[in-house]
Order: structure tokens, then sequence, then C-alpha cells
């Protein structure tokens, strides 16, 4: 199963990565979101996969290890699915901004303040 | 108002009082310097050390001997006069403060060069040389010229001090010690060393910058755009000796190798006809002087090179008389300029009668260096002749070329020194002011000095000059100094100088003329080289930030993509051992759809046109990827997933019809590079997931949160007790971070800008109603 979810992985960076190339604003954005779900089963599959048992303690397999999923990178999964999406959302919010008032969806318009020409 | 008048005038007073104590500290300094005269004399050379980086062996050690007293004793002196001179030459000029600060630190810089024994405290100072000297020449920081001279002063001998830096370096390594009188006792074993040559280039391009020696004269004459105190102390008696100074002090350790003498020979040869050619084509006093200093500064080097112990005794006696009568004569020349509001020779006549004292001083300074007895340059002149006689081989050429510059300096001395003090009074002359005694005692008192050595040769021999001729490296007794050595060739050769330097001078301006029909040999001129490699330089640059910072994020991406595939790949490629089955390799039935359902989705996302098709994509592999963590026993994180993506898709459907549509900008060959490079780093990261896999071991932290959770916690849910409970302070930052994000969306939602409604039409507004109020206007300042 890690093959096929590694070729996922693997689709999904490459997707993200290509829209991140585009000069269109709109397609970068879309590009971060691929990029965030691409992380988030990226590291959901290094973390080890196990089929079924939640990482929930119950009385009989208390104790012991290897009946469970790893809870640490599903915590640390977590967290970044949360945070991915405060910087969606600030980051769909800028560009609507940036848009609206420089009138210039295309990168390349935009590139004019690190050489000054 | 009058009590701010007097405050006022108080500090005046105080500030004036300031500045005429000021020569007293070189004074007091250089009588210090001169009560070890006897001891110096006497063949001891009094030291002091300070421990500073021990262990680097690098201290600040100085050591007095006898060539360290001669250039301290000039630096002071020159730095008195130029300290009491100055106040005069600046008047109340308003950055006068700031001039005499760097004054002082270049003193103290160079007296640390001229005493320092550890050759890293030496660079150090020197260094402090080039700084406080660009300083210096670019005090009309308003002037674009003034600026351009001090870079360019400061890149030429930059580039030498970084060319020296690299020597010392070569130099402590091989001999074991930075210190130089250390390295004088490893001569031997230094002059076999395989670094040997590679030592001695360096050091000489140190020394060859910062003495302006050919063909990196022509910094000198553009550093004429300082102040004329800061060239008559700097750029003709102190600072530009220093690279002579470093030879002398270094010939102990090289002379002989034939590369250290033939260079400084040949290369001093070139500088002294340059200089001396080039200095008759000038009619700015100050331009004629710098030529000729760095036809002197040849001179120097040549003699040094020729390294016999007359030659070197009449580098140092020359070297005395040089400092003397080219300081005073820089001096007299800021006095005209400062009177007669110019320094065209050809415009100025007579003036020994507005100031003659100035007159007298330029006299005596002339005296000297047109080498009449019994002045103390024609001691230097007759020694050069002397040594250059001596030789055994090369006479004839020497000979020629020492003539030559002599020559040039007589037709100079009648020049500057002469022609604008006699004759008729011309416009400027007449109607030049009386100069402050300030302006013409320092030069009086220099072309006093100069004349003293030639009266009393015996006092300057034994307590300046043999103690210095020892310290370079040869036997200090031979020197005896006399004025009058009889009727022989020297003698003759002088009086042909004079003859012909005066034939010159009467040719002048005939001579000019035929010279300046060479002006077109400039344009393959050294200091075109340098125009060209600055320009070269600055265009590299441009097109290099153009290149590596053109703005384009695209272009950034791609780099970054590019360095990750091919060195990630790279190692993945080198280092990944595939095993031939395991759980990795097993797949079941039903859980193929889910990653086909995202793979299909991904390329929708990225290949339609639509912006809400790509937005429903996204939603696909949202859900799908909450279904894969349902299916791996991650319920916590496929609630959190479900929540956040429909969150994400309704934000994304509010935005995004308010944004443009999908626009393609790129042409498809763009199109299928950046495919290429995403396909390539794509498939490195599908290596690193499967890597990872390969090398997975069980985590040594979960057992703690098993163990832990219920007991310590109260909690069945491991990944909930982590997040609230043993990692919360994570969460605790998690939730600032939403909450400024939240602001942010929240300040630009709110943010109102167009174009009529900027931030500045804003404030002026705002000012405009200030304006319009009286009440508000009043308590404007």
């Amino acid at each position: 199963m890690e093959l096929l979810l590694a070729i996922t992985v693997g689709a999904l960076y490459a997707a993200g990565f290509y829209m991140i190339l585009r000069r269109s604003l709109v397609k970068v954005i879309i590009g971060l979101a691929l990029l965030g779900h691409a992380a988030h089963l990226f590291l959901f599959t290094v973390g080890g996969l196990t089929r079924g048992s939640a990482p929930l303690l119950t009385g009989e397999t208390a104790g012991r290890v290897e009946s469970y999923a790893d809870p640490l990178p599903q915590a640390l999964i977590l967290t970044a699915i949360v945070i991915g999406f405060g910087v969606q959302a600030f980051a769909l919010v800028l560009f609507k901004r940036v848009y609206q008032t420089i009138g210039t969806d295309d990168l390349d318009q935009l590139k004019a303040t690190d050489t000054g020409s | 108002m009058s009590n701010d008048h007097d405050t006022h005038r108080t500090q005046d007073q105080a500030t004036q009082a300031a500045e005429r104590m000021l020569p007293l500290v070189p004074l007091g300094i250089g009588i210090a310097l001169a009560s070890f005269a006897a001891t110096v004399a006497a063949g001891n050379a009094p030291s002091l050390q300070l421990p500073w980086v021990p262990s680097l062996g690098v201290q600040l050690s100085f050591q007095l001997d006898g060539l360290s007293l001669l250039f301290g004793l000039l630096i002071c002196g020159i730095g008195a006069l130029v300290l009491v001179y100055a106040p005069a030459y600046f008047g109340d000029h308003p950055d006068r403060h700031r001039l005499y600060a760097w004054l002082i630190l270049f003193m103290g810089a160079m007296l640390g060069v001229v005493l320092a024994d550890n050759l890293i405290t030496l660079f150090v100072f020197w260094e402090l040389t080039s700084v406080s000297s660009y300083m210096l020449i670019g005090f009309k920081h308003e002037s674009q010229k003034s600026r351009e001279a001090a870079l360019q002063a400061l890149l030429v001998t930059g580039i030498g001090g970084l060319a020296l830096l690299a020597g010392i370096l070569l130099l402590g390594h091989a001999g074991g010690s930075y210190e130089l009188s250390e390295l004088i006792t490893k001569r031997q074993a230094l002059q076999n060393h395989p670094w040997l040559i590679p030592t001695i280039v360096l050091i000489l391009l140190g020394a060859f910058t910062k003495s302006a020696q050919f063909p990196f004269h022509f910094w000198l004459p553009n550093a004429m755009a300082a102040p004329t105190p800061v060239s008559a102390f700097l750029h003709s008696a102190t600072m530009v000796k220093a690279g002579v100074y470093l030879v002398a002090r270094l010939s102990p350790i090289f002379s002989g190798v034939p590369i250290w003498d033939d260079s400084s020979v040949v290369d001093g040869s070139l500088t002294a006809l340059t200089g001396g050619l080039l200095a008759l084509q000038q009619t700015d006093l100050k331009r004629i002087l710098a030529f000729s200093t760095v036809s002197a500064l040849g001179m120097l080097m040549l003699l040094l090179g020729l390294g016999t112990p007359t030659a070197v005794q009449a580098a140092m006696v020359f070297l005395i008389g040089h400092a003397c009568y080219k300081g005073a004569l820089f001096l007299v020349a800021g006095t005209i300029d400062h009177c007669a509001a110019t320094r065209d020779v050809r415009k100025l006549s007579g003036l020994a009668r507005m100031m003659p004292l100035a007159a007298v001083a330029a006299a005596l300074a002339g005296l000297s260096q047109a080498g009449i007895p019994p002045a103390g340059g024609f001691l230097a002149k007759e020694l050069i002749y002397e040594s250059a006689l001596k030789l055994t081989t090369w006479v004839v050429p020497v000979l020629v070329l020492v003539f030559f510059a002599n020559t040039s300096f007589v037709a100079v001395t009648a020049l500057v020194a002469v022609r604008p003090f006699f004759g008729q009074p011309s416009q400027a002359s007449a109607s030049a002011h009386r100069a402050h005694w300030r302006l013409t005692m320092p030069p009086l008192l220099l072309g006093i000095a100069g004349l003293a050595i030639g009266l009393w040769p015996q006092t300057a021999g034994l307590f300046l000059v043999a103690p210095a001729v020892a310290a370079a490296g040869h036997a200090g007794d031979d020197v005896y100094l006399k004025l009058w050595h009889g009727f022989n060739l020297p003698l003759l050769l002088s009086i042909a100088t004079l003859a012909t330097g005066y034939v010159a001078f009467a040719r002048w301006p005939k001579l000019r003329a035929q010279q300046l029909r060479l002006r077109w040999l400039y344009h393959w001129g050294p200091e075109t080289g340098y125009a060209t490699a600055l320009q070269g330089l600055r265009s590299t640059a441009t097109w290099q930030t153009k290149m590596l910072q053109n703005g384009s994020l695209p272009v950034y991406l791609s780099v970054v993509l590019l360095a990750f595939t091919a060195l990630v790949g790279w190692e993945l490629v080198d280092h990944i051992d595939i095993p031939q089955s395991g759980p990795w390799l097993e797949v079941r039935p039903y859980e193929v759809c889910i990653p086909l359902l995202i793979i299909a989705a991904a390329a929708m996302a990225v290949s339609t046109d639509s912006r809400l098709a790509a937005v429903c994509a996204l939603g696909v592999i949202g859900f799908s990827v909450a279904m894969l963590f349902v299916m791996f026993g991650a319920p916590d994180l496929a609630m959190t997933q479900l929540a956040i993506e429909t969150l994400t898709v309704i934000l994304f459907v509010f935005v995004i019809y308010r944004l443009p549509r999908f626009t393609i900008f790129s042409n498809r060959i763009a199109r299928l590079r950046d495919a290429a490079l995403a396909v390539a780093a794509g498939g490195v990261m599908t290596a690193v997931v499967l890597a990872a896999t390969f090398a997975h071991t069980p985590s040594r932290v979960t057992p703690f949160f098993i163990e832990h959770s219920l007991e310590s916690a109260k909690g069945r849910n491991m990944v909930n007790v982590i997040l609230v409970d043993f990692r919360a302070l994570d969460t605790l930052g998690e939730i600032v971070v939403l909450a400024i994000a939240a602001l942010g969306i929240l300040a630009l939602l709110r943010l109102r800008i167009d174009a009529s409604d900027s931030e500045e039409s804003g404030e002026r507004r705002q000012a405009e109603q200030y304006e319009r109020s009286p009440r508000a206007s009043r308590s404007l300042p």
C-alpha cells in the first residue's frame, strides 16, 4: 500500500509544483492547496500505516505498542491541517486585495519591486 | 537673546582653543619618540607587547628601531605643522572638526604601521590608513570628483592591501611567526621556502599600490581632490611612503632574492620616469607636485631595490629631504590657493610682494628639491649619484634614469617654487590677500628643517640615517654624511642636472605643448584600465542581480525545484535500497479506488480552465484524503479534514468569482518545461516517501504516550491528549497563528484602497485640514 500512496503523494506534489510555477496568481493559490494535501499525506505515509486500529486506549489492549496507529504523526498532521487552512484563507484574501489594487494577476507584472526595472 | 549669543561665543572660543591645542598631540608623541633617539642610535630597540588574539599568534607588539624612529618623527613633525596650518586654511568650515578627527586617526594609524612588530597588527594599521585616506580625500563630499577620487584611492590601495594580507599570511606560515623581529632571524629558511615567490609578489603588490608605483600611480594625482593640508600630510610626506617603509622593513629578509630586488628596481625606474614626464605637463600646482611625488617614490623604490649600502643610505637621506621639501611646497601651494584663489601656475607671478614669508619658505624648500648646497636635498642627490656610479652592473641606465628624475625635480622647483613668486604680479596675484602666519610658518619651518640636515649632516646621520640604514639590513657604521665631497663626478653631475633642469624650465611652454601631443596615449593608460574594470564590475553586478534577483516567482521556484530534484534525487538514486517484498507492495482491492480518485482529481485541477472545476477537484482531493485517514486508523484526522475541507470549499466558492478567470500567460514550451520539472520533483518526493518507509523504525516516543495518556492525562484518545496536554503549548501557538491570520484577513478586507483614495492623498487631506484650522496651525512648529 505504501507504494500506491507514495505515487499518490508524488502526483499531488507534481500537480502542486506545476501550479505554483504558473504566472497566473489564482493557479498559484490552487497549487498551494494541492501542496497542502500532498504534505499531509506525505507525513501520514512516512509516519507508518496501520490498518484499522485507531490510537484509542481500551481496557484490553492498553500498554501494547504495536496494536495502535502511531498517535504522534497524527497530532502533527492535525496541527498542519488547521494551520494550512489559516494560511490558505489569508493567501486567498491577500491575493484578492492585490488583484483589486494592481489590476493584474500576472506574476511577471508584479516583479518590479526587486530590481527596480 | 544676548545670553544665547554669549553662550554661543563662549562655545566658539572653546572650540578655537581646542583647535589651537591640537598640534600638541603629535608634538608630544614626537618628543616622546625623540627621547629614545640616543637609545636607538646605540643599537637598542625598545619594544612593547600586549596580548590581542593570542590563540592566533596575533599580539599588539611594537618595536622602535631606527627605521621606525625616522618615520615616526617625520609623521609627528609634519603632523604637528599640518595641524598648526589647518585652522587658518579651513577657517570656520562647518565640517572641519570631522577632518581633524580623521587626521588624528590617520596619524595614529600611520604611527601604528611604522611601530608594529607583529605583521597582522601592521596590516590592521595599514588598512586604517587607507580608510582614513578615503575619508580625507572625500572631504568635499558634495563634489562627485572628490568622491570618485576617494573611491579610486581606496580601491587601488585596498586591493593591494588584500594582496599584502595574503602575502603576510604566507610569510607568517612559512616562518612560523608573525613577529618581524623573529622572521628576520630566519632569513635563510625563508629564502629557501617554496612559497618565496608568491609571498614576495603579493607583498610587493601591497607596497607598490600604496606607494603609487607604476602602473598604480594614477590614484595619487587624483587624490589631490583632498584639501591641501591633507595632501601635504598623507599624499606626499607620510602615507604614500608606507610602501617604501614596508620594502625597507622587509629587505633584511628578502634582499638578495632576484625577484625582490629586480621588481623594485624596474618598477621604481618606470615610476620615476612616468612621474617625471607627467609632472611637466600639468599646470595645477598640486598636480605638478603630485606627479613629482610619484617620481620621488619611484626613485626611493629604485634605491631600495639596488640594495647597496650607499643606495640605502641615499634612500634614507632622500626620504627625509623629500618629506621636508615636498610637505613645505604643498603647504605653500595651499597658501597660494587660499590667498590668490587659483593654483594655475600660468596665472601666478610676483607673489613675493604679497607673501614674503611664503616666498622664503618656497625658496628654502626649492633649494632642497633642486639639490643646491647647503640644503639636505643636495646631500641626497650626491649620494644618489654616488650609489649609481658605484654599481657593478647597469651603471649607465640607472645613471641616465636618476639624472632624468633629478632634472625633472629641478624643473618642477623652478615651476612651483620660483616662478609664482617673481616677475610682474599677474591679475590673480595682485588681488591676492595677505597670508595668516599659520599659513606661512609651518612651510617655513619645514624649509628650515631641510636646510638643517644639510648644515649639520653628522648629527642627522648619527641619529636618524645610520640607525635606519642599520634597521634596513646594512651596517650603519659606514654612514658618514658630509656636505662637501670635493670636486668629483657626482658634483659634476649635480651641476649638469641644474643646468639641464633650468633649460627644461625655460623651454617649459614649448616642452609642454610637445608632450600634450601625446595625450592620445592616455587612452591606453592604466587609469583607463581602472575605469574599464570598475565599469565591468558594475555591469557584472547589475547583470548578476537581474539574473539571480529578477523578481519573477516562477523563476525563483524553478531554481529551488531544480536544485532540490538534482541534489535529493542524486542522493536517493545513490543510496536507496529496495526490498523485494514486504507490506509496501500489498494492496487490498478496495484501497485502490481512493488513490486513483486523488490522482484523477489532481490531473483535473491542473488541466481545467474553469475555476469552479478546479475548486471542485480540490474538494474531491480533500475528502478522499479524509477517507484515507479513516482507512488507516486516524479518525481524528478524518474529522478535522472533513470540517476544514468543507470550510475551504465554501471559502473558495465565495472568493473565486471575484478573482480573474484562469489565464494562460506562458507559451507551450514553458508549460512543457514546467511540467517536466514538476513531474521530476514529484517523482523525487515519491522516492523520498519510499526511502522513508524502507528505513522506518518504531517510534521511541510513542510508548511514552501509550503509558502515560490514561495515567497522567486521564484521556483515552491519545491524539487528543497529545494536542491538549503533552504538547499543549504547540496548540496554543497554533491558535495564535489562526488568530493572527484572522486579524490579517479582517484588516485586508476592511482596508480601502483605490486609485483616488491612496494613503498619501489621505495624509495630504489631513494636512490640509490642519492648515485650514487656525487652532491646529498654531500648534504646528
